[in-house]
């Protein structure tokens, strides 16, 4: 039997029992659908991480010079405490790294805490509260929509001015441009100068829901102690020109705090790679353990369908016996037999390939999580299910094949 | 009709001889006590003989159809198929004589349930490896010729028990075999019916088929040229008869 002739009779025999079929392939279904479902997310993340996630936390070929990583996972309590033992970046630490570097670089002051914002007895609670310089804005990609940052003069001075995040804007001013209104921090008024354009979220986290304020206004006391940055960002024109940067700002560092030279860094500088390399140990963690419940999955689902096929088998016995009196040989009746194994498998397959895609993209749209179908994915849900066919049909299939004529055709 | 030359181990039949075993028997182990179907028959069957084997119940005849219709193997003794000797082939190709060379005909038709009556019959054709289009081309001939050419896509279920041995017929005679074998063909059938196939076993003797048919009924066995009885595993008596 030639092996179309397999396939369109194991077709045949699908659509004759459905019900049957579809339980029988609902393990090879799930893990399929859990394949391309976790794939997806994964591979969606991995995008987000690398294209937008590292570039808006840190910046391109930026760095951040900090007492600790921002950005940590996994990190032991020891070593947690001995960061918290660490010297805080000074005014003057900050100044003397951006007067001393050699190579081109913008450089800006961070400090950030929690806090609410007040307009006309309107509370917004939660916001992010940020002291900065004011080539914050650039470095940052933080476009401004409507106003103006702040100069560097305000920025030197500590004026009362304040750029507001697009969220916190349009909940304090729903109707009026606020441009010129005061907002209060904590009992102080801030003459609003800008909206930054909408930045979006970040894992279902609003970018938009912050204050920006010259580092050396009133708003230092919200943020950080006196003469405390969280960080001195430092931007470079290239990733090598960073690279020497950092080098050099090590340098400085270390001789103003006297460091000898077995003794580490007491400070951290982070960069875009940093955070990403956070997010590479995650996603090794889920290529480790995903391959493993989808390998359960299918190995359920292949013994579900070898049961379903060894049942057909029984079932069938005069069938077999018919086909062979009639001069089918082995190889006929094993082909179809496998060819329907395999059929049921990449049925349940193609079920999971299109649940799969169709729940990342339900994910895509109404959940936070990143989610992008890898193409790769697909092939492999294919082969992996129809593999998974030809593997749980090979016993049942050589069973029925083996029958002796005579034996099967006496079967009731 | 020239007397057979009787047979023996080392020969060959003679060209006209389409069916010869010699000594042939079949044992079944049942569990250590040995019931000995078959105890060495020893018959030859011409081209475009009609030939009854009947014989009380147990008497081995079915064991005797399935030996010839390569469906099972001797324990010992000989079985030659036109001139090819058959008793020591392999399964392949054991296989590939069933699909050629015999069509069986079954006292309960075993016929595939859930197929069309012309599914059926293009069975033989698909595992000879006919294209789909000559496989429905020759199979909707067949039944055709059996009178069924309206009834090509009935189940068998929609059919008659008479119409249902028709099918079996049309399916055993799809791919030209060289015998025709029928066990108990019309066990299964009220007389009209019986009477309706048995005219149709006779045209297809006239057309030159050889035919083997296995039957308790006497009446059924006047039909054939040949009678042949068994006994205990072994030939009573084998007698030419008027048709
Ligand atoms: N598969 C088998 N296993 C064991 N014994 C068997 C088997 N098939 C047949 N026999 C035995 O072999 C003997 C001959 O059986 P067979 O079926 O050939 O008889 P029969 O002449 O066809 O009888 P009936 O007229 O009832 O169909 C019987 O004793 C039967 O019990
Ligand atoms: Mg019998």
């Amino acid at each position: 039997m030639p092996f179309f002739e397999a396939l369109r009779l194991a077709l045949q025999m699908i659509r004759a029992q459905k019900l049957k079929s579809v339980f029988s392939t609902i393990g090879v279904f799930i893990g399929v659908t859990f394949l391309i479902g976790a794939w997806s997310v994964v591979n969606g993340m991995n995008r987000y991480m690398t294209e937008k996630f590292a570039g808006t936390l840190v910046g391109v070929n930026t760095f951040h010079l900090r007492r600790s990583p921002n950005v940590n996972f996994d990190v032991q309590d020891s070593v947690w405490r001995s960061w918290r033992r660490r010297p805080r970046i000074k005014f003057a630490d900050a100044n003397a790294v951006t007067k001393i570097l050699t190579v081109p670089v913008v450089t800006a002051w961070y400090s950030e805490d929690r806090g609410s914002v007040e307009y006309n007895g309107k509370v917004a609670k939660d916001i992010t509260l940020e002291g900065a310089t004011e080539r914050y804005f650039d470095i940052m990609n933080l476009t401004i929509g409507d106003g103006r940052p702040f100069t560097p003069q305000e920025s030197k001075a500590g004026t009362t001015v304040v750029v507001l995040g697009y969220d916190l804007a349009h909940k304090l001013f729903p109707d009026v441009n606020p441009i010129g209104h005061s907002v209060r921090i904590h009992g102080i008024p801030y003459r609003v100068i800008g909206v930054v354009e909408r930045q979006g979220n970040l894992l279902g986290i609003s970018l938009d829901k912050f204050v920006v304020a010259p580092a050396l206004s009133p708003i230092q006391r919200e943020v950080n102690p006196p003469g405390v940055v969280d960080a001195l960002i430092v931007k470079a024109n290239s990733e090598p020109e960073m690279r020497e940067a950092m080098n050099q700002t090590e340098a400085i560092m270390r001789s103003r705090r006297h460091l000898r030279p077995r003794q580490d860094d007491n400070f951290a500088m982070e960069t875009s790679e940093g955070v990403l390399d956070f997010w590479n140990k995650l996603s090794r963690i889920l290529y480790a353990v995903g391959p493993g419940l989808v390998g359960i999955a299918l190995v359920v689902g292949g013994i579900v369908i070898m049961n379903i096929m060894l049942m057909a088998v029984a079932e069938r016995t005069r069938e077999i016996g018919i086909r062979k009196s009639l001069g089918a040989r082995r190889r006929d009746i094993l082909r179809q037999f496998l060819a329907e194994a395999t059929a049921l498998a990449t049925v349940g397959a193609a079920l999971g390939i299109v649940t799969g895609v169709g729940l990342s993209v339900l994910l895509q749209a109404v959940s936070p999580l990143p989610a992008s179908v890898s193409p790769f994915s697909i092939v492999l849900g294919v082969v992996v299910g129809g593999g998974v066919g030809v593997v749980a049909g090979v016993y049942p299939a050589s069973r029925a094949a083996r029958l002796d004529p005579i034996t099967a055709l006496r079967q009731e | 009709m020239t007397a057979l030359q009787p047979f023996r181990t080392g020969d060959t039949p003679l060209p006209d001889i389409v069916i010869l075993t010699h000594k042939l028997a079949r044992d079944y182990d049942m569990g250590g006590e040995v019931v000995r179907a078959l105890r060495g028959v020893s018959l030859q069957i011409r081209k475009n003989e009609y030939v009854a084997v009947m014989g009380p119940s147990g008497s081995g005849k079915s064991t005797f159809m399935n030996l010839i219709g390569c469906l099972d193997t001797p324990t010992a003794g000989e079985y030659w198929l036109n001139g090819q000797k058959v008793s020591d082939l392999s399964d392949d190709e054991l296989a590939r004589i069933r699909n050629k060379e015999i069509g069986f005909v079954f006292q309960t038709f075993n016929l595939l349930p859930r197929a069309t009556a012309l599914h059926n019959v293009e069975l033989p054709l698909i595992y000879a490896g006919l294209p789909a289009r000559e496989r429905r081309e020759h199979a909707a001939r067949a039944l055709t010729s059996v009178g069924l050419g309206d009834r090509m896509d009935h189940r068998p279920n929609e059919l008659s028990g008479g119409q249902r041995q028709r099918v079996a017929i049309a399916r055993a005679l799809v791919n030209e075999p060289s015998i025709l074998l029928a066990d108990e063909p019309t066990g299964n059938l009220d007389s009209a019916t019986s009477a309706e196939l048995m005219q149709v076993f006779r045209d297809l003797h006239h057309g030159g088929q050889t035919i083997v048919m296995v039957t308790h009924e006497h009446d059924i066995a006047a039909h054939a040229a040949r009678v042949v009885t068994l006994r205990d595993g072994v030939i009573a008596t084998d007698q030419l008869q008027a048709a």
